[in-house]
């Protein structure tokens, strides 16, 4: 998952403190992997750099840990490409697109179509692997089976998300 | 997808069971040759797509054009024939006649047409080995397994060489390996014959067969590929 894109994308909805960004990030996305401070902060200072983020006050007195961050156009600009962006489809891609369904809907974002440009990605690579199963011999087949089934599990999380958005939406906004 | 050069073109369906709506304005068209799967969940009207475009159902508004004619406009007799002789059809189960064998089941919609029954049994004949059952051609229906079943449905569906074949979940009943043979030896079959297919399925492993997908959510189809 990426962690820049994804503090970039909770910096939308206003300016925050590092500290800040990452109670925010371990409540909705962190679960049973916190992220550690030196993470947040070496993840500022490369977003800083790139022009994606800008210093939008400094506390007296405080370190760079004491610094707000702002997101500039070119980070909302950013963030809008990564949702846009259908994944590689593989498995256990759940947390890269859980967090981007999550912040779909805090941004204001469509979830739905973000949702079936992942579905149509997936069966994109599904129906390659039918094709090359078709015409293999039993050890590719077995394989190409295995990545099927997976992908099969991954489409129907997309399917199931996709007919609970709207609980979503309202619990995320919550 | 474009509709120009399509074989079926259907434009904002609407139809409504009661105060709801199954089909809200659906679009969909399908080239010779091509296989295009229907899917959504439940109730979305994917069903209910595939009688309308099969002229099966009436839409309450929109038109089907199939091969530049509309079929509403068509007597219910042409209609008919139409179903009959340029459609094949496929469906979950309970589509073979009991009290026929295995043969004259695939005979039969050639039978209907007015073949005489050595040349009909022929051709059936040819289809059974060709789904790779002709070990159950003077079996009953009730005789044969679901897997074995189904690739006789399958053949019977094609054996008037239809130029579209709708396929409502056709695998529904089948095992993993059953239902991927079929599919295999359905979407073969169609190829060659350079049937359009209109396969309705919830499995995306079925739909992976297809050339393309369309989705049906609320009463609306929506093409995938544009999607990605």
């Amino acid at each position: 998952m990426s962690i820049g894109h994804t503090l970039l994308g909770l910096l939308e909805s206003g300016p925050r403190h590092g500290y800040d960004l990452k109670r925010a990030f371990d409540e909705r996305f962190g679960h049973d992997r916190p992220l550690h401070y030196g993470q947040v902060y070496s993840t500022m200072s490369r977003l800083l750099k790139n022009g994606l983020v800008e210093v939008d006050g400094i506390e007296a007195g405080g370190g760079p840990e004491r610094k707000r961050y702002a997101i500039t156009d070119a980070g909302i600009t950013d963030v809008a490409q990564w949702l846009a962006q259908p994944e590689k489809p593989e498995p256990y891609l759940q947390s890269t697109l859980y967090t981007k369904v999550v912040l779909a809907l805090l941004t204001g974002r469509n979830a739905a179509d973000l949702l079936d440009t992942q579905r149509a990605e997936h069966l994109r690579l599904m129906r390659e692997l039918t094709q090359r199963k078709r015409g293999g011999d039993l050890a590719d087949q077995l394989i190409c089976d295995h990545a099927l089934f997976h992908l099969e599990a991954d489409l129907r999380w997309l399917e199931l998300t996709a007919a609970r958005l709207d609980q979503l939406g309202k619990a995320v906004r919550a | 997808m474009t509709p120009a050069g399509s074989l079926l073109v259907a434009s904002a369906l609407r139809k409504s069971y009661g105060p709801t709506p199954a089909l809200d304005g659906a679009d969909f068209s399908i080239h010779p040759a091509e296989v295009v799967a229907v899917m959504g969940p439940s109730g979305s009207g994917k069903s209910t797509l595939l009688h309308c475009l099969a002229g099966i159902v009436q839409p309450d508004s929109g038109t089907v054009r199939y091969d530049g004619r509309e079929l509403s406009s068509l007597p219910d007799r042409e209609r008919s024939a139409l179903r009959r002789g340029e459609f094949g059809f496929v469906f979950q189960f309970g589509q073979l006649v009991p009290e026929l064998t295995c043969l004259e089941n695939v005979a039969l919609p050639l039978r209907l047409s007015g073949t005489g029954r050595k040349a009909a049994e022929a051709r059936a004949a040819e289809w059974l080995e060709r789904l790779e059952v002709d070990t159950v051609r003077a079996k009953r229906p009730g005789e044969v397994s679901g897997g074995q079943g189904q690739r006789v449905a399958v053949a019977r569906s094609l054996v008037t060489r239809p130029r579209v074949l709708f396929a409502d979940e056709p695998t529904g009943a089948l095992d993993s390996l059953n239902g991927e043979r079929v599919m295999q030896l359905l979407t073969d079959a169609a190829r060659d014959t350079r049937a359009a297919v209109v396969l309705v399925t919830h499995e995306a492993r079925v739909a992976a067969y297809s050339d393309r997908e369309v989705v049906v959510r609320d009463g609306k189809a929506r093409d995938m590929a544009g999607a990605a």
